[in-house]
């Protein structure tokens, strides 16, 4: 493995704030600090604002004035993205449908006026690296999705970019093979150990391919964090939401505990004044006849999902619970079912 | 930017802009002064040429449109050996200039025509309408097919069959979804071809040109306002107002379709 | 399935007798050209003595006007051009404004045109009496053929993103334009050529008004032809011009063939080589 990238670049966002021609304002003043190597995903539905975020990093769109955007420490603001030397895959994957694979990928350095046969060797390792050598000599209608992806990549890479940007490259796939090329993308990430910015509205592929993770909604940042923390301690409803399944319940805080319509959940800590907890399935478990319980419930719907069967219970609340159980559990429609909900994950937002 | 657009904006200003309104005062410059730009309405000739150039523009659409919806779409949806060719045939006479259109029309239906001979030999009277508005119109037809079946080809190709599938699955016939569904699909694709050939046969000149004699269409007057009479203002007036109603009918169509209109090719 | 079937027959008979119509002439016209004698018909035998004629008196008309042609072609290609690119880059609404002008020369009948042009520049005796006359006609006509020919190929591909991209890699204005903008509209620029030579070599309504004794074209040409002359040297005229031409539709027509595309599927187990592809 002979790629090198250059020494990882930091790059700050100080009041970066974007409003289009028409009036709309996509991005209120933002500031980011993304560290030298680190993998930060933006994730959000759409129009929250994080291709603009990506496209400001990039130079593909001006900050509204007040806003800068450094590179180490460098202000680049007014350098236009043929002199920031980042590497961008997009959503289309945009390969140069008049070149082959070999001289798309070689194209920024050929911009660069390397000596041919550097450019050569460059390509070759590129394509090595990305495990298309046989697809050199192919054009791009020639190619599959996945494998225009492995082409994007390797094509911004060659150029050893400061940083690696990437919006929502995965999107375009199928689902299969999202899961594969999740995974070699996130080894391939680390062992560059390239700073890398990347846009999903996926939460899958946020926590998996995240060293930090910030959710955006309405061109505001709704909280950054590790996965875990994202996950564990979302900061608020939007977030807890936006990232897995929440279950939530109405109640009352007591003396004993939070009490709800199907029956007591044990809270840790202080006494809150919420009249409303949240929990991710994941922290219920199905109690069986004798065990001590928190909730009672009927079972309103189960969906056999092949690893494991996800139930629908009814508590007497607006919603029902989700509760992940085991493959083989055997509940079925209108069954009276008994839930323990581990303390640790309840939530109050 | 900019850059690029200008020497294309610098020609088309010089040579087309300027020229434009330059002759549209010239037309108001004659011995009648802007009277001359309502002598289309108000002098007999001048208004029966107009007629008969709107008449004869209108009953070629109609016919054009007619027969290139027929066969464009039985040859899109249709495909069986030969079909190639017969496209081929028929958009070959596209570039030819109104001066062969005029002989063509001449070999179908002069003196000497292929038709007056067929009629001859079936009826005794030897059909001749070579040069008469008939013989026009003919002619007119000729030019247009090739035009408006490229049109109708290729919007028919980029018809949605899946909107015909579901037509039938609601148990519509075949006449049906050809009423419900192909021709409102058409309709954009045919206005704007409706309108083109509308607008270049009432610009056509070379056809009338050659046929000559006794055809009053509003170019030729033009053309012998201009040459024979010399009479430059009321050329100009006239090819004027002549332009202005190409253009509203563009427009038009424009409107109605929805789309930016396609002239030709 | 017997009624299709009727349906199908009175189709193809409809669409039969329409070529015929179209094609009749066209043969009748090319035999007028090869014959001794039109008046007597076949019967007086065939002959290419009207074709050398035609060649022998009018061969300057023929190259003045493949060479107007030409020069059509290569003004349009400058023009026309950077006028698409901007077009398919720019705002939507700019972009219908300058397609509206554009159409301005076809929607106005060439009489109109050529009036308006001798009213502006007659009295430039030198301009007046050249080809580049004729020229400037025929680019006017012909340069919004090319500019939609050309759009309509950049239309289609995602014209900005591939900027991105190739911005991304480095790669300034210039570089862009001549890498990836031109190569990918090679056949809008192919099928707008063909048009642009097959509509200045036809063009007659025009020309007509801006011709001169010294400047005539092919068509102009013919009309002298066919008015003044035999119909068998007009024939032949036509002969030739549809010799000349005949080529360029059918080149205009294979290209405007579509080509059939291929989907490529995804295989996540053998990805990256999938030795087999659909």
């Amino acid at each position: 493995m002979t790629f090198i990238p250059p020494k990882p670049l930091s790059i700050q966002l100080q009041s970066c704030a974007k409003t289009f021609a028409d009036g709309t304002r996509v991005l209120e003043p933002l500031d980011l600090n993304i560290n030298a190597g680190e993998t930060l995903v933006l994730l959000g539905p759409s129009g929250c604002g994080k291709t603009t975020t990506l496209r400001l990093i990039a130079g593909l769109e001006q900050p509204d004035a007040g806003g800068k955007v450094l590179f180490d420490g460098e202000d680049v603001t007014q350098q236009s993205i043929e002199a920031r030397n980042v590497g961008m895959v997009f959503q289309s994957y945009a390969l140069f449908p008049n070149m082959t694979v070999a001289e798309n990928v070689g194209y920024g350095l050929r911009i660069r006026k390397l000596p041919a046969a550097e450019q050569r060797a460059r390509v070759a390792e590129m394509l090595a690296m990305m495990r298309i050598e046989a697809l050199a000599d192919r054009h791009i209608d020639q190619l599959s999705g996945g494998q225009r992806q492995r082409v994007a990549l390797a094509r911004a890479l060659a150029v050893r970019p400061r940083a690696l940007l990437l919006d929502e490259p995965l999107t375009a796939l199928d689902a299969q093979l999202r899961d594969a090329l999740r995974v070699e993308i996130n080894l391939l990430l680390r062992r560059l150990g390239i700073t890398t910015i990347y846009v999903t509205h996926d939460q899958t592929e946020a926590m998996t391919l995240g060293d930090r993770i910030i959710v955006m909604s309405h061109g505001r940042v709704a909280q950054t964090g590790t996965p875990r923390e994202i996950y564990h301690q979302p900061a608020s409803a939007f977030v807890a939401n936006f990232i897995g399944t929440m279950n939530r319940l109405r109640g009352e805080m007591k003396a004993d505990g939070f009490a709800c319509a199907a029956g007591l959940l044990r809270w840790a800590g202080a006494p809150t004044a919420s009249s409303e907890l949240l929990f991710r399935p994941e922290d219920v478990r199905i109690m069986a006849e004798g065990e001590a319980f928190d909730l009672a419930g009927t079972v309103a719907a189960a969906f056999f999902l092949g690893d494991r069967t996800r139930l629908f219970v009814d508590v007497g609340d607006a919603q029902p619970l989700v509760v992940e159980s085991l493959a083989r559990c055997t509940l079925e429609v209108g069954q009276p079912v008994r839930l323990q909900v581990d303390p640790r994950g309840l939530l109050d937002l | 930017m900019i850059l690029l657009f200008m020497p294309a904006a610098l020609f088309f200003v010089a040579f087309f802009v300027l020229p434009m309104c330059r002759l549209f005062l010239v037309g108001g410059s004659g011995p009648t002064g802007w009277a001359a730009y309502a002598a289309i309405l108000t002098n007999d000739g001048y208004f029966n040429a107009l007629l008969a150039t709107l008449g004869i523009a209108a009953a070629t659409t109609l016919a054009t449109l007619l027969i290139s919806s027929i066969a464009g779409v039985f040859l899109q949806r249709h495909k069986f050996p030969g079909n190639a060719t017969l496209v081929a045939m028929l958009t070959l006479p596209l570039a030819f200039p109104g001066v062969v259109i005029g002989f063509m029309v001449i070999m179908l239906a002069g003196r000497q025509g292929l038709i007056g001979a067929v009629s001859e030999a079936l009826s005794g009277d030897r059909l001749v309408f070579a040069y008469s508005l008939a013989g026009l119109f003919m002619g007119y037809v000729y030019f247009s097919i090739p035009r408006t079946i490229l049109t109708v080809m290729a919007a028919t190709e980029k018809l949605d069959p899946r909107l015909e599938e579901a037509a039938r699955s609601l148990g519509a016939s075949t006449w049906r979804v050809m009423l419900d569904v192909i021709v409102p699909g058409l309709k954009p694709a045919l206005i704007s071809a409706g309108a083109i050939c509308f607008a270049t046969a009432v610009g056509a000149f070379g056809t009338a040109f050659t046929l000559a004699t006794r055809i009053n269409v509003l170019p030729m007057v033009i053309y012998t306002e201009f040459t024979l009479s010399a009479n430059i203002a009321m050329a100009a007036a006239l090819s004027f107002m002549l332009g202005a109603v190409t253009w509203l009918v563009l427009a038009l169509a424009r409107t109605a379709a929805g789309a930016t209109v396609a002239a030709a090719g | 399935m017997d009624r299709k079937k009727i349906i199908f027959t009175l189709q193809l008979g409809f669409t039969l007798a329409v070529c015929a119509f179209l094609v009749v002439p066209v043969v009748l016209s090319i035999l007028a050209g090869l014959t001794v004698n039109y008046f007597i018909g076949l019967e007086s035998g065939l002959t290419l003595r009207w074709v050398f004629e035609v060649w022998d008196g009018y061969r300057d008309t023929i190259f003045r006007s493949v060479g107007i042609a030409m020069a059509c072609l290569v003004i349009t290609l400058l023009l026309g051009v950077p006028t698409a690119y901007v077009l398919a880059r720019s705002r939507k609404r700019l972009a219908r404004l300058i397609e509206e002008l554009l159409v301005l020369p076809i929607a106005m009948p060439g009489l109109a045109t050529a009036l308006a042009l001798i009213a502006t520049y007659g009295a430039l005796g030198g301009f007046r009496t050249s080809w580049a006359f004729i020229l400037v006609g025929h680019v006017l006509f012909t340069l919004p053929f090319m500019v939609r020919s050309v759009l309509a190929v950049l239309s289609a591909i995602d014209l900005k993103t591939l900027e991105e991209g190739a911005a991304s890699l480095g790669a300034g204005f210039r570089q862009r334009f001549f890498d990836i903008v031109l190569p990918n509209c090679r056949n809008g620029i192919l099928a707008g050529s063909l048009m642009v030579v097959t509509l200045s070599m036809g063009e007659f309504n025009m020309t007509w008004l801006l011709h001169t004794p010294l400047t005539k074209t092919l068509p102009v040409g013919l009309a002298d032809a066919y008015a003044s002359l035999r119909l068998e040297i007009g024939s032949a005229y036509t002969l030739i011009f549809f010799l000349m031409i005949v080529p360029l539709l059918l080149a205009m027509q294979t290209l405007a063939r579509p080509r059939p595309t291929r989907f490529i599927c995804d295989d996540a187990v053998n990805d990256p080589v999938p030795e087999t592809q659909q």
